[in-house]
């Protein structure tokens, strides 16, 4: 491992981004060193992608200093950046799949000779390239007949053909098997034995720790720090990147909330066994019961959406099976999900949940409405009864059902989706990171509530990036890490530190 | 000023209204007779009529248009429906054993509507099963549709001479024309579906966010699929009407660039091209703009050769007119507050207490 005496390659300073009412890095400190893979880790909104899109250039810094192999620079936009040596490869390919590997590797720097493209030059530039790489890829084949991976390569090569000193890697595991990672990581290994620093952004803590040597941590746009990996235990990792210590961690509140109320005689309300489907989540087993709060709990990436997706049929899953009240159901569509009483409230608010030139009052009774067809119109008198007596009850403002429902606040928004689905009187409730990016009041409205519909007999599955409001209304705790249930531990037993043990989890040596 | 004065001041109703008052007045004052209404043998006649009538078919298709627009699409294959529409009709009704019979007339016209609601299962199947974009789905159409009409009218131009199928382009009903009296019932009739059933919101809903109307159960599918079926049905009546009222079927020429004015009726009607909101009657109000800027030229009397820039000018200035940005600029005092301020304050904190929640099940 290299000793942190070296000089770093990039150093970036004190870096400050704010975007409308929200400060997205605030006074960042990174650096990478050569020959060096570095990770960057952090939960969704932590400020990972900001920090990158400051490094190349995309974004303006509104503090803070860069400064590339000794000298401040301050970039113009991604070109810029990489005419400085800093390439970067995106978890989209962005290459031209109708070109040759050769073509795609020299695009836009083609060798040039009586200004006309040399294309024996550039094969053999190409070639070179390749072996340098160690990739047995036909320079001559066309790069859209490679899978995804062998693309990926193809971009790194490209990338580092441009005399990188540092090469970043956003997300580049994301939709990749495990032998073509394995492939990855080797290209990355020589990489950084020829002194290149390596920027390596995953959410797979497995492929972190094999490739990684040193790791910076960022939460709510800040910096967390900057660690060894081999001195960081996963837990520890996992209590820094969620925003815990682990000491205050394990006696945190646990006084149960009232949702407790079991009814294990009859069928489960809803019974998966083997449901997966491929690149998204593993076969995963889930029960949940009437009145119980499952909590899905696993770091962004492990699964969790993918699988509430498919108890949902919003995603079709293409291995296992479903029951609804002990009944086999194929979820072929959310409609299906909706005629057996299940609601389902998306992460994606803006993109998957409000209809945002709507009022808020069509936005409440979609759900309703869609499901009594187009032809049955909800009578007007009965939509304002349920609109007004749910806006009151969920305290959503401005209290005016004619608004529309783009112009409110995250956290109304929020309320007038529950809103949605609760006139719906759904029998199990899906509510993925339903308090995320809202205010606290509304937070704790929302949490009060799931609570008590639980009490009422509803069933409720329930998401969450934190730890903490997970175990607090859960009565079980599912851990997902890696697109799979890895386990499921009732909520009596379940301390915060064990469950994040669980998401970090040493156990396995399945994933990656 | 009267409240509802005020309301349609801000209505977005109000700028294509005035456009369409205003080119009325300029007829009016160039050719004083343009209002003048006179009865003959129990129809109406008159510029205003005229205007009606020639209309009708371009307000037709823009009706249709509307809808499939407020779902995020376009229908560019109306024009070649318009001409499919009328060329089966009339190659039917020629070649039938007696050209001259109603029971012609009605299977002709029976085929073509039957036809035009096959090619909008077409568009709808390509846009709302296979998800092509609208703009490349229904250009298949656009081009090949003229080539079908062509093949059934063998490349001439069938003239027909069927009573009962000429009452659609030249008949009267109730004094005014059949045609027109036509529209009138489709538009009523469609604005009634729309706001008494939940139509309406569904399709404002699948045009401003797919995803989310998806995920609240909404049949996004089928309603896309719905409204390019209409689509081509309307323009399947626009294509009986044209050819009735030429007594001919024009493969060519029949309802050419229709499809472009329609659109133009619907974006002047102040429904965006981005989808969802729509109005209806700011389409009826787009095409007799379009109708009445074309008599316009006549009465002005303005030269042949800048006819479609003088459209073009008023076109833009009827755009601009619409355009909040652009009139926010020349606002000088703040007119009316943006929004509705929310309505904070009125109510205390309210205790979060559930309804229903001892009902578990529906």
């Amino acid at each position: 491992m290299t000793t942190s005496a070296t000089a770093p390659v990039v150093q970036m300073r004190g870096i400050e981004i704010g975007f409308p009412g929200v400060k997205a890095l605030d006074g960042v400190d990174f650096r990478l060193l050569p020959g060096e893979v570095h990770a960057l880790m952090g939960e969704n909104g932590a400020g990972k992608s900001t920090l990158i899109k400051a490094l190349t250039g995309v974004y303006g810094l509104d503090a803070g200093t860069v400064t590339v192999r000794g000298t401040e620079v301050s970039f113009s936009g991604p070109a810029a950046a990489q005419a400085a040596g800093i390439a970067t490869v995106y978890q989209e390919v962005n290459l031209c799949a109708n070109l040759t590997v050769a073509e795609n590797i020299l695009l836009g720097r083609e060798p040039r000779r009586l200004g006309r493209i040399d294309r024996g030059a550039v094969r053999r530039r190409a070639a070179e390239l390749l072996a340098r790489l160690n990739l047995a890829i036909d320079p001559d084949s066309v790069l859209g007949d490679h899978p995804l991976a062998i693309q990926q390569l193809v971009a790194i090569a490209r990338a580092v053909d441009v005399d990188a000193v540092a090469l970043i890697l956003d997300e580049p595991t994301s939709s990749l098997d495990a032998g073509e990672v394995a492939e990855l990581f080797r290209v990355v290994r020589g990489l950084r034995a020829e002194g290149v620093a390596v920027l390596f952004v995953s959410h797979f803590l497995d492929q972190v720790y094999e490739i990684a040597d040193r790791v910076t941590i960022l939460r709510n746009g800040r910096l967390v720090g900057e660690y060894l990996l081999a001195e960081l235990p996963r837990l520890e990792m996992v209590a820094k990147m969620v925003g815990h210590e682990l000491a205050t961690l394990e006696d945190l509140d646990r006084s149960p909330s009232a949702g407790i109320h079991e009814e294990r005689g009859a069928a489960p309300l809803l019974a998966t066994s083997g449901l997966g489907r491929t690149g998204a989540i593993g076969p995963s087993d889930l029960t949940v019961h009437a009145g119980e709060v499952v909590g899905l709990a696993g770091l962004l990436g492990s699964g969790r959406t993918e699988l509430a997706r498919l108890l949902f049929g919003a995603d079709h899953a293409d291995s296992g099976s479903l029951e609804v009240d002990g009944r086999p159901v194929r979820m072929r569509s959310p409609l299906v999900a909706i005629g057996e009483g299940i609601a389902f409230c998306s992460e994606d608010r803006k993109g998957e949940g409000i209809v945002g030139d709507l009022t808020v009052r069509e936005n409440i009774v979609l759900a309703l409405q869609a499901r009594r067809g187009w032809a049955r119109k909800l009578p007007r008198r009965t939509a304002d009864e349920l609109v007004a007596k749910w806006m009151s009850a969920l305290d959503i403002r401005p209290a005016n059902p004619d608004a529309l429902i783009r112009n409110l606040s995250g956290g109304n928004q929020q309320k007038c989706l529950l809103a949605r689905w609760l006139i719906t009187e759904p029998r199990l409730l899906i509510l993925d990171e339903p308090t995320r990016g809202i205010d606290i009041g509304a937070k704790t409205q929302i949490q009060k509530l799931v609570a008590e519909l639980a009490v009422g007999g509803l069933g409720v599955v329930f998401i969450s990036a934190e730890l903490e409001e997970v175990l607090r209304l859960s009565d079980r705790v599912a851990v997902l890490r890696d697109r799979r249930k890895v386990a499921e531990v009732p909520r009596a037993d379940a301390s915060l530190g064990q469950v994040m043990e669980l998401i970090a989890s040493g156990s396995g040596g399945h994933g990656a | 000023m009267p409240d509802s004065l005020r309301r349609f001041g801000r209505s977005p109703l109000f700028w294509p209204v005035l456009a369409l008052a205003a080119l009325l007045l300029l007829n009016l004052v160039l050719n004083p007779l343009f209002f003048a209404l006179r009865v003959d043998d129990g129809h109406l006649y008159g510029s205003l009529v005229d205007v009606l009538k020639n209309g009708t078919p371009t307000a037709l298709i823009a009706l249709g248009m509307t809808l499939v627009v407020a779902t995020r699409g376009i229908d560019l294959s109306v024009g070649a429906t318009v001409a499919i529409a009328g060329s089966v009709a009339c190659a039917w009704i020629a070649s039938a054993p007696d050209p001259t019979s109603p029971s012609a007339a009605m299977v002709g016209a029976g085929l073509a509507l039957g036809l035009a609601l096959l090619l909008g299962a077409w568009n709808g199947l390509l846009v709302s099963v296979f998800g092509i974009q609208p703009i490349i789905a229904t250009l298949v159409l656009m081009t090949a549709g003229r080539g079908l009409a062509q093949l059934v009218t063998d490349g001439q131009i069938i003239t027909v001479a069927n009573p009962l199928f000429g009452q659609l382009g030249g008949g009267y009903l109730l004094g005014l024309p059949l045609s027109v009296v036509l529209a009138a019932v489709v538009f009523v009739a469609v604005s009634l579906v729309a706001r008494r059933t939940a139509l309406g919101m569904l399709i404002q809903s699948v045009g401003i966010n797919p995803t989310a109307s998806r995920l609240a159960g909404v049949r996004a599918r089928g309603i896309i699929w719905g409204v390019y079926v209409f689509a081509a049905l309307c323009a399947g009546v626009a294509g009986l009407i044209i050819s009735s009222n030429v007594t001919a079927a024009d493969a060519n020429n029949a309802g050419l660039w229709i499809e472009l004015d329609a659109i133009l009726a619907v974006v002047i009607g102040g429904t965006l091209l981005s989808g969802g909101r729509y109005s209806i009657g700011g389409t009826l109000v787009g095409a007799l703009i379009l109708q009445t800027l074309t008599t316009t030229v006549y009465t002005v009397g303005i030269p042949p050769e800048i006819t479609l820039v003088f459209k073009a000018a008023v076109i833009i200035a009827v755009c601009l007119l619409q355009s909040e940005k652009l009139r926010a600029r020349f606002r000088r005092r703040p007119a009316r507050p943006v929004d509705p301020a929310p309505d904070v304050g009125g109510d205390g904190p309210v205790q979060p207490s559930m309804p229903h929640l001892t009902k578990a099940n529906r």
